[in-house]
């Protein structure tokens, strides 16, 4: 009974911090491109447009909700379901950190720890081409049509190298847990350099990384692989007909798996939760650190405002970050937070080169996009897992 | 719990089976097709098989039918014409096949030396790691002639997709 | 023994029996190319079904390999399969069997 109350105390709150997430994602972005490309981006809307996201989701849910006369309704209908929930469903495996003591309970900040787990993100992320797939057929419209059968193309050629990427730490580690992937990327090269898989020895998975980036960029339909959206020769691509919740589902899909695959990513290659370097030297330290830093910085801004009304918001936000900071030295917190911090800043590093990506490069040509999929990334992902292989059974007794 | 599961996902699989069989447009099928295998790989989870279960995901229902509604969706393909069956068909068909079911049943449910009955735990041996041990020695000849199958595979379809033909 | 919860071995095997008629149904009144292929993916997994059900009666894991040569060699049936269809579409432009008839006489 106690089991299942944990186990869905933590699947609410996954739940809640996923999608509140997602909803901030799509403020973040906003935001990053905006300030990349020279202008604010969203800022009506609450104070530096924070509460856009609330804006948003009113405005999807008030909007009218049409379904073409000529769309095959049920698969229609399915559609939209079917990509949000397969989103949903990958997180379930994905830990947080480590087992922690929470009121006299001992758990994983995990929802359920599989000895497939990284065979399950595998099949849900290959099923949530179905998702792009109907929504592109039902919908009876030649953007849409086309935009799905490009997804379905995409998708099933990225996956292989995705997959045979995530091969090469699995081989380093032995296993298909990701808690023991992770546990297995913990200590220190000469007390200081991580033990995590971008930095193995004696082979790097730094080109594993790189290739599983570009994987997932395709994967998850992102600019330079946007050409199943295209907005600008497909209109939108297999989501044109969609409109009000059932676009929101879709959007909301998209920004859950960028969120999912960012934490997979940094499982497999950036050691997960495990610190950049040793707690000796004061890793412990950092969030605290860190968020004092930003304190200063809103403090600094709030006493030289830019424009009137940063003097009251601002001050408000340094107190908030220093808050932040202090929860951090509370003894009885610090065991949970402390890899909560490094594993939200190494994923959240990683969205961010996702978002830094869109506002940087132009998308490609599809036969190029297809070229680059089976003549470089498979070969070299190959290379990579065939070299990695070699040195493990080299090096192992 | 075992038997509610099994049931749910033994019911849904006929199910969508039959589906299959009566739906008129290909994709409606497909979809089907995708639902038996998905609840078929809870059925291998009930029977110990994990690794199965992801693999029928990952192969059967991530690339195999993916490549299928590829294709219907390419050729975008209508709804089937029915051809002019006879009356007698459907008429003895049906029949028939329950008959057949009936004895298969029978069979199984007589032939089968007494079991205790399959619970979710009673087989462990379904790991990635104790499928790769076996598959890695004792059928390691059967494994390499199968990259060979894939190849030739490969090869016929490349062959099969150029334009002369 | 987790006698209470536990689900006969018989209906596993029955199901796949289910599974494969229906399969085999499919496979025989169906007219269009492509769903008379997927009946025979039908029937594939659910012979698949009943090779696991038995490697759990005998606490072995051959049946496992089985299922997974199957799931490899309906792959390569697939991928040539699919690339048949789509010659003989193109250049017959229709999928249904009846029409594909030339090499009956």
């Amino acid at each position: 009974m106690e089991f299942y109350i944990i186990t869905l105390v933590k699947a609410a709150l996954i739940a809640f911090v996923l999608l509140t997430a997602a909803a901030y994602l799509v403020w973040l972005e906003r935001k990053v491109l905006a300030h990349i490309q020279l202008r604010l981006g969203p800022s009506r809307v609450g104070p530096h447009g924070l509460l856009q996201p609330l804006a948003d989701a009113v405005k999807l849910l008030t909007k009218e909700d049409l379904i073409p006369r000529d769309a095959h309704k049920p698969f229609y209908l399915l559609a939209p379901l079917l990509a949000v929930s397969l989103s949903l469903i990958s997180i379930c495996v994905i830990p947080f950190g480590p087992e922690v003591e929470i009121f006299g309970y001992r758990t994983y900040l995990q929802l359920t720890d599989l000895s497939i787990g990284v065979l399950v993100v595998l099949a849900v992320s290959s099923l949530s081409v179905y998702g792009v797939a109907l929504a592109g057929w039902a919908s009876n419209s030649k953007y849409s049509l086309l935009g799905g059968l490009r997804s379905s193309a995409q998708m099933v050629s990225y996956e292989l190298p995705l997959a045979i990427t995530v091969a090469a730490p699995l081989l380093l580690a032995n296993t298909l847990s990701f808690r023991e992937l992770v546990d297995a990327q913990a200590g220190y090269y000469f007390g200081i350099i991580p033990r995590w898989n971008i930095f193995q020895f004696p082979m790097p998975q730094i080109f594993g990384f790189i290739i599983f980036l570009i994987a997932a960029f395709a994967e998850t339909n992102r600019v330079p692989f946007d050409l199943p959206e295209a907005e600008n020769e497909l209109v939108a691509g297999f989501h044109t007909e969609y409109s009000s919740m059932k676009f929101a589902a879709f959007f909301t899909a998209e920004y859950i798996n960028i969120m999912t695959i960012c934490c997979v990513a940094t499982l497999l290659f950036l050691g997960g939760w495990q610190p950049l370097f040793p707690a000796q030297y004061g890793s412990d330290f950092v969030p605290v650190l860190v968020n004092l830093g930003a304190a200063a910085v809103a403090l600094y801004h709030g006493l030289n405002p830019a424009r009137p009304k940063d003097r009251l918001t601002l001050p408000v936000v340094a107190a908030v970050f220093a808050g932040i900071a202090l929860l951090f030295l509370v003894p009885f917190l610090k065991p949970i937070l402390v890899p909560l911090f490094w594993f939200a800043t190494k994923t959240g590093f990683l969205v961010f080169v996702f978002i830094w990506v869109r506002g940087t490069l132009p998308r490609f040509r599809y036969d190029q996009l297809m070229k680059f999929a089976w003549t470089f990334l498979f070969p070299v992902a190959l290379l990579n897992l065939l070299a990695t292989s070699f040195l493990v059974a080299v090096t192992s007794k | 719990m075992d038997a509610i599961l099994f049931l749910i996902f033994a019911t849904i699989a006929v199910l969508c089976a039959i589906n299959l069989v009566v739906q008129k447009h290909p994709i409606s099928s497909a979809l089907s097709l995708i639902g038996v295998m998905a609840s078929l790989a809870v059925l291998y989870l009930l029977l110990g098989g994990e690794f199965l279960a992801a693999v029928q995901l990952i192969v059967y229902a991530g690339a195999i039918m993916v490549l299928f509604v590829f294709v219907i969706m390419l050729l975008n393909a209508g709804a089937e014409r029915r051809s002019n069956r006879s009356l007698m068909a459907t008429l003895f068909g049906v029949p028939l096949l329950a008959a057949f079911l009936a004895l298969v049943a029978y069979v199984i449910q007589r032939g089968l030396p007494p079991t205790e009955g399959v619970y979710f735990g009673g087989f462990t041996q379904g790991t990635p790691r104790a499928i790769g041990r076996v598959l890695f020695t004792q059928y390691l000849l059967p494994f390499e002639v199968t990259s060979v199958l894939i190849l030739i595979a490969i090869i016929g379809a490349v062959v099969l997709a150029r334009k002369e033909i | 023994m987790q006698s209470m919860t536990s689900v006969p071995l018989s209906w596993y095997l029955i199901l796949s029996a289910i599974l494969f008629a229906l399969g085999v149904a499919g496979f025989v009144i169906r007219r269009n190319l492509i769903t008379v292929f997927m009946s025979i993916e039908l029937m594939l997994n659910a012979v698949n079904l009943s090779f696991i059900t038995f490697s759990y009666q005998l606490k072995q894991v051959d049946g496992h390999i089985f299922s997974f040569f199957v799931m490899v060699v309906a792959a390569a049936e697939a991928a040539v399969g699919l690339a048949i269809i789509l010659t003989v579409f193109k250049n017959r432009s229709s999928l249904q069997i009846d029409d594909i008839s030339s090499m009956k006489y």
